[in-house]
This record gives structure tokens, sequence and C-alpha cells, in this order.
């Protein structure tokens, strides 16, 4: 549970830096009038905090499925599957779902709603393509012999490319009403809100998917044997 | 940053969170059924919640018989035991009281009382309703399956619960029980996210984090714990998923089961433990913190007095809250582990008995002087107290490796943790639906009825649970559905057993009264007015009762002090509201 509990720290680091914000140690019984917070001269929308908050969920629920890969890897039966090479292809269509909505949200700061408007279908195009191209990728995996039930690396790794291929269709979904808002007229406060979440949470996602990848290519052991060794 | 200027004749600081363009409902279906008000999806939640916990309690009955009178009745067999013990347990645990306390209060009191419109995501909210009863439908659906419902018992644990010996394992049952708790899942981080960020942004003007009642706090802290927590439910329930329906071995080691070597090796029952617990025992908290909060208002409320170290209670509910993440292994001290790690455990759950005793000093300190009323949500407020130390204590004996591991397969558990998360939160419902069922209705509960609820209830648990406590320590085990001939069980035990399952029945009982109480107020009930406890809180100072949708009419309240200005030397009356802006007395000092 080592991964889990390092998540929790940062998540607990982000809870104590906000509450020390909070003035937990006033005495409210002996303020009366007017308390204002300025906590900052423009609040932050309710629903990129309610993205933030999300985030941390799924954030969660990432660490626990790397805990338990963790956990499960020290048994004897474990055989890694070697990684179609396709999959890099797909990390960096990921890549460029991300960029693109990158670019989208600069350009819809500045107005270019066209320049916007493509933007974000080319992110929706990649985000397609990094889909199908996973759905290849397991094919492949299927066509040479290592299916689900076979061992458990192979398990872990369709369970945790699964996971992770939902969110990405929840995030297309997010994508497909955020660009069904902006196709008519211009980009207005709202449609920029959306476009800043959709590019969140993409972002997010390629940072959990490289996570990912990086462990099931197997890089991360010989990282945490190189760490055992330097502590032994 | 915050700062507090007490020049009540200075402008009104510039709202922070924009009034919100509510969600207008056009029909009768849009309004009462799918509707996005949370005061309508609070009372969606908690008879939903309300329903299938009278089912547990059937099943609870259905066991008690069986333990208390094993060879007049022949209703209850081995295999119905153990679905009962389970359905029973996952129900309470987990469709009833998280249900209740977050979907049901969390709902109703968090935009009230922090004085916003709604919660900030309304559909979201709805949503988190219907996907809450397609789990509890799912999980019904069990009992109608081919096999019946899973008897896994309610920690579900691997392998057995998806093996042939178990009823339901393979069958429908545990494919059902894991879906519903994946649904239940989805659904409960759509209300979640709701509770935290209605917190966050949608509080009113001048309500800052410190001057928050304590029963958002607590609502606020255990979901916060629970969007954590429940991924891990998540990921063991969708592993186990994979190994019972596709034949991966997460969980599930080389077994040979009836003579046949399964396909399944290597996998690790002990993951699942971790995982299971890593989730359960946050749950616990994130079904007392609630409690703990709701109890510090009514004892305030009904004790006219200022809570007790309003400061610390705040801190303790946090520390609760991150301590509880570290001490999920002590539900593990029987699964071989490093003694090294079972001390460790111990510690930290030691340790957690601090903050909490805090809390309970601090009620008892609030009490102390305090103009009581015994009016029925201080009864059960006190009862809650009292409760819960007694099931504390028990906990501090089983928090302790060498006295855990005889203790833990014997009924000593089973007391011990219906008295601390069982009785406890229940005793904390009732006051709470007391409490603010005026509110919710406009009408007073029948005072008689309470009575009797209340004194049945209170003393009827204890008669259940305190000889429980005896049985354990005379080495009657748990999940067992007949002891037969033990030679080292007296036989008074046997007699010990049947009385309680009588007082079982009689509590049982006094619930139906306590719904028909709920029912027949409804129209009968007196009329309450807004405020008939006269508290300070802002879900009291609505202009209408029972509020309507919007709940503040034109204006939204501004807040001037914090929750627990009772009895202010000087104020004429002996409660100032949180959006009365003059400061209590003739002289402009602040309230003490």
């Amino acid at each position: 549970m080592s991964v889990m509990m390092v998540f929790l720290a940062a998540i607990a680091a982000i809870i104590i830096w906000w509450l020390a914000q909070q003035r937990l140690a006033s005495r409210p019984w002996l303020e009366v009038g007017h308390a204002h917070d300025h906590r900052r001269s423009q609040p932050l929308p309710a629903e990129k905090v309610g993205l933030g908050v999300f985030l941390a969920v799924v954030g969660s629920l990432f660490a626990l499925s790397i805990s338990a890969y963790f956990m499960r890897m020290a048994s004897s039966d474990w055989g890694a599957l070697p990684l179609p090479g396709l999959l890099w292809v797909n990390t960096g269509v990921l890549a460029l779902a991300s960029l693109a909505l990158h670019r989208t949200r600069i350009e819809a700061e500045r107005q270019h709603d066209d320049a916007a408007r493509t933007a974000l279908l080319m992110a929706l195009a990649a985000g397609l393509a990094f889909l199908v191209g996973q759905l290849f990728a397991w094919r492949t995996l299927v066509g040479s012999g290592y299916v689900l039930a076979n061992n458990p690396a192979n398990s872990f790794f369709y369970m945790l490319t699964g996971l992770h291929g939902l969110h990405i269709i929840g995030g297309l979904a997010a994508l497909g009403r955020t660009i069904a808002r902006v196709r008519l007229g211009a980009l207005d406060r709202r449609a920029r809100l959306l476009i800043e979440l959709c590019a969140i949470y993409w972002h997010f996602m390629l940072v959990v998917w490289l996570v990912l990848f990086v462990l099931l290519s197997g890089w991360a052991n010989e990282v945490i044997d190189f760490c055992r060794q330097l502590l032994t | 940053m915050v700062d507090v200027r007490s020049g009540i004749g200075e402008a009104l600081p510039p709202p922070e969170v924009e009034d919100v363009e509510l969600y207008h409902p056009h029909s009768w279906w849009t309004r009462y059924v799918f509707s996005q008000d949370a005061k309508i999806i609070a009372i969606q939640y908690a008879t939903t919640a309300i329903a299938i916990g009278m089912v547990a309690l059937v099943l609870s009955w259905l066991m008690r018989l069986q333990l208390g009178f094993p060879d007049t009745f022949q209703l209850v067999d081995a295999e119905a035991y153990y679905q009962y013990i389970t359905m029973h347990g996952m129900i309470m645990v987990i469709y009833l009281l998280t249900a209740l306390f977050l979907g049901g209060f969390g709902n109703y009191l968090i935009p009230l009382m922090v004085g916003a419109r709604d919660m900030v995501f309304p559909y979201a909210n709805m949503l988190s309703y219907w996907i809450y009863l397609l789990a509890v439908l799912v999980l019904v659906a069990s009992f109608f399956a081919p096999g019946g419902p899973t008897g896994a018992g309610w920690t579900l644990y691997p392998p057995q619960a998806v093996l042939s010996g178990t009823p339901g394992g393979r069958d429908w049952g545990i494919i059902l029980m894991l879906s519903s708790l994946i649904i239940f899942i989805i659904g409960f981080t759509m209300g979640g996210l709701n509770y935290v960020v209605t917190v966050l942004q949608g509080r009113a003007r001048g309500m800052t984090l410190m001057r928050m009642p304590l029963t958002v706090w607590g609502i606020f802290t255990a979901t916060v714990m629970a969007l954590l927590a429940f991924p891990a439910l998540f990921v063991a329930c969708v592993m186990m998923l994979f190994d019972r329906l596709l034949g991966t071995s997460f969980f599930m080691p080389a077994i040979v089961e009836m003579g046949e070597q399964l396909q399944h090796g290597g996998g690790s029952p002990i993951l699942f433990q971790h995982l299971f617990w890593f989730f359960g025992h946050p749950e616990v908290y994130i079904v007392a913190l609630p409690a703990f909060g709701i109890v510090s208002d009514l004892i305030s409320t009904h004790a006219r007095k200022n809570i007790f170290g309003y400061r610390m209670m705040v801190w303790a509910i946090v520390i609760i809250g991150g301590l509880s993440f570290i001490v999920w292994a002590h539900h593990m001290y029987v699964s071989g582990m490093n003694p090294y790690f079972g001390f460790f455990f111990a510690t930290t759950t030691l340790i957690i008995a601090v903050p909490t005793a805090i809390k309970v000093y601090n009620w008892v300190l609030t009490l102390w002087r305090g103009d009581i009323h015994l009016t029925l949500p201080m009864l059960f407020a006190l009862a809650f107290i009292v409760t819960f130390v007694n099931g504390g204590l028990t906990g501090l004996f089983l928090g302790n490796v060498v006295v855990d591991v005889p203790l833990s397969d014997t009924m000593f558990v089973v007391a011990h943790f219906h008295m601390v998360m069982g009785v406890a939160p229940i005793l904390v419902i009732f006051g709470a639906i007391y409490h603010w069922y005026p509110k919710i209705t406009g009408r007073m509960l029948n005072e008689t009825l309470g009575q009797i609820h209340f004194w049945v209830t209170f003393v009827g648990a204890y008669a259940i649970f305190f000889p429980m406590h005896y049985v354990g320590l005379a080495g009657v085990p748990r999940r067992y559905h007949e002891l037969g001939e033990a030679a080292f069980v007296p036989e008074s035990i046997n007699d010990l057993n049947a009385f309680i399952s009588i007082m079982a029945l009689i509590v049982g009982a006094a619930q139906i009264l306590f719904l028909f109480n709920l029912v027949w107020s409804l129209r009968h009930g007196r009329e309450a007015g807004g405020n008939p406890w006269r508290a300070t809180t802002l879900e009291w100072q609505t202009p209408e009762t029972p509020p309507p949708h919007g709940n503040w009419g034109k204006e939204l309240p501004v807040v001037y002090r914090w929750a627990y200005d009772y009895s202010v030397p000087g104020a004429p009356e002996d409660f100032i509201p949180q959006n009365h802006p003059t400061p209590g007395g003739a002289s402009h000092e602040a309230a003490p």
C-alpha cells in the first residue's frame, strides 16, 4: 500500500495547505460582524473545484490499483508480458490530444474562435485514435496468446488499461458536449471554462497513462530496485 | 485569509459566490420525482435508506430467532443464516448508514446550513440518488436470484466468497452484490462531489469555515474521506468480479474444490483484505463523524449553551479523519501479519482514542451547567454519548493485538461494533430526525410515541448488547448458526441468548412505532412554526417552513456570528441567530 500512502500524503499536503489559510486558530465566538474571506480577487468557479476533487478521486482509484499491482507482483507466478510497440504510438497520440487541448485553450483566450474550434476537433480525433489504438494493442496481445487469465501480469495489464480507457471514454463524452456547445456562436465565458476543464482532465489522463506505461513496461521495477540498492 | 470586522455599519462586502440560476421544474414529475432540489433528494435518499434498513432489521430478527431458539424454529438453516448475516451487515453499514448520513442529512442540511440555495451541481445530485436506488434494487434482486444472495459475510473475503461452498458463490449472489457496490460507489461519488464543493464554494457571505456548524464540518470531512476511501472498495470489487467471471487470479490462490483443481493460482486473499479494510476502517468514521457533528449541535441547542471548545472540536474531526486512514490493518491481526505491523497499527489505533476522547469531554463540558431541556433530540444525544463511550472502551480492548487475538472470532466483537457503529450512530439518526422533522414537514413528531420509542430503543439496545459481551467472553464464536453440544459453553448462555433474542424483537417492534409516528405526524402533528427549538443555525431562519425550492426567498442570508450564540449575557433572548447583525445585548462588545 506504499503507493497509496504516497498519494495520500500528497492529498494530505494539499488539504493542510488549504486548511492553513482558513484561520483554524481563530476564536469565532469573539468575532461578531462581517467576515470576508478574500481568498482570491476572482473566486474559482465551482466546476473547476469540482473537477479538482473528482481528479483526486480518480487519482485515488489508480493509486490503489497500482498498490494492488505491486503487492500481487511479489508472488512467484508473475510473468511480465512484452508490450506491443503500438503503445508508443498511442502514447504519442494521447500527448497530441493533450497538446491540441492546450492549443484550444490558448486560442480561446485570444478569442481566435475558429482556430480554437479546429484544435478542439483535433483533440477529439486524437482521443478517438488513442482509444482505437489501445483496442488494437489488446488485439495484438490476444493474438500472440497473452490472454486475460493466463497470468496475473496480463490480468493487470488489461484491467489497468481498461480502467484508463473507460476514463478516456468519459473524457471523450465531455469533449463531445463541449464541441456541441462551441460549434455555433462565439466562445463565451462558459465555453472557455468548459474548454479549460476538458484540458485539465485530459492532461491528467495523460499523466496517469504515462505512469501506467512506465509501470507496465517494467521500468518502474528497475527504478525501484535501483533505489533499494541505494538504500541498502 | 479571512478577516473579521466588527463594525456593523460598514457596507456589506460583495458576495463571493454569485447567486445561482436555479433549475425551475415544470411538472409534477420534475418537481417531486426527478427533482434537482437537494431537499427532495434528501427525502428520497432517506426514505429509500430506511426502507432497505427495515429489510435488514427483519433479517436480524430471523437470525436472533435462530440463535435464541435453535430447536424451536426451522426457519433458518446454515445457508440462510450466512445470507442473512451478509445482507444485514452490508445493508446497515453502506445502504442505510452511509446513504442516510451523507445522502440524507448531507443533502438536506448542507445547503440550508451554509446558506446556499441548493447544491452546486443539482443535476449530478439527482443522478446520484437514482444511481443509489439502482444499487439498492440490484442488491434486492439478489434475494430473488437463483441461489439467493451471497453468504460470504459483509467483508466478502475471497476465496470463499466465490466458491461453491458459500451460498451465492457460484450463483448470482456474489455477482449482484459486487455490481451493486460498484454502482453505489459511482452514485456516491456524484453526490459526494456536490457535498464537498457546496461547502467549499457555496457558502453565504460571512459564513467562514470557522463559523460553520459542527454538523457541516462532520459531514464535510466524512465526505472527503469517503471520496478517497471508496475507490479501494471499487478496485476490490472490480478485481473480484474479474476473478469470479473471467477466471483471473487477483485474489484466488490455487484451490482444489470438491476434488477438482480450479483454474486459479497464485492470487493473494490478503491483498483483498488490505483493499477492503483500507475502505472499511475509514467507513467507520464516515459514519461516525457526521454523528459527532450532529450530536454537537443537538447538545448545544438543547442545553442552551455554546459548544465547549469549538476549535478543538473542528481540529478533532479533521485529525480523526486523517488518522483513520492509517489504522486499517487492525482488522487483520489474525491474518498472520508481521507482529511489528500489528504493533504499529495497535499504536495508531490507540492514538485515535485521543481526539475522540477530547470530543466526549467537550460534549460533557457543554452539558455542564447548561440549561438542559430533556427533549427527544436531547435524550437521543445523551444516549449516544453513553453508548459511544461504552463501545469505545471495548474498542480499546480489541485494538490491542494480544487481547484481540483470542476475542476476534467471538460474539464480543459483534457486541463491540454494534455498540459503537450500529447503535450509537442510529441513536444520532433518531435524534436528528426528531430535531429536524419540524423543519422538513412543518410539524412536530408526537412526543408520547417518541418517549416510548426512545426508552424502549435505548434500554432495549443495552439489554441486547451488554449480555452479548458476556456471551463472547464465555467463548461463543460468531458466525455460527447454532452452537450444538459445545462443552465449553455453560447452559446459562442459552438462556442469555434467548433473552437477547426476545429483546431484539421488542426493540425492532419499537422502530415500527417510530415509522408510524413519522407518517402520523405528517398530518396530525402539532404545528411547529419556523424555529421550534429556538436554534441559531441558518436552516431555522428560512422565511418559510418547510423551505421552498431555493430556500431563501429573494435575498441570500448574511452571516454575522458563529453557530453557537446561546444564552449570551445581556441578549434579550437566549439565542442569537447566525444572521442576526447587531451584537448581543446593549453593549457593543463581542459575545463571550
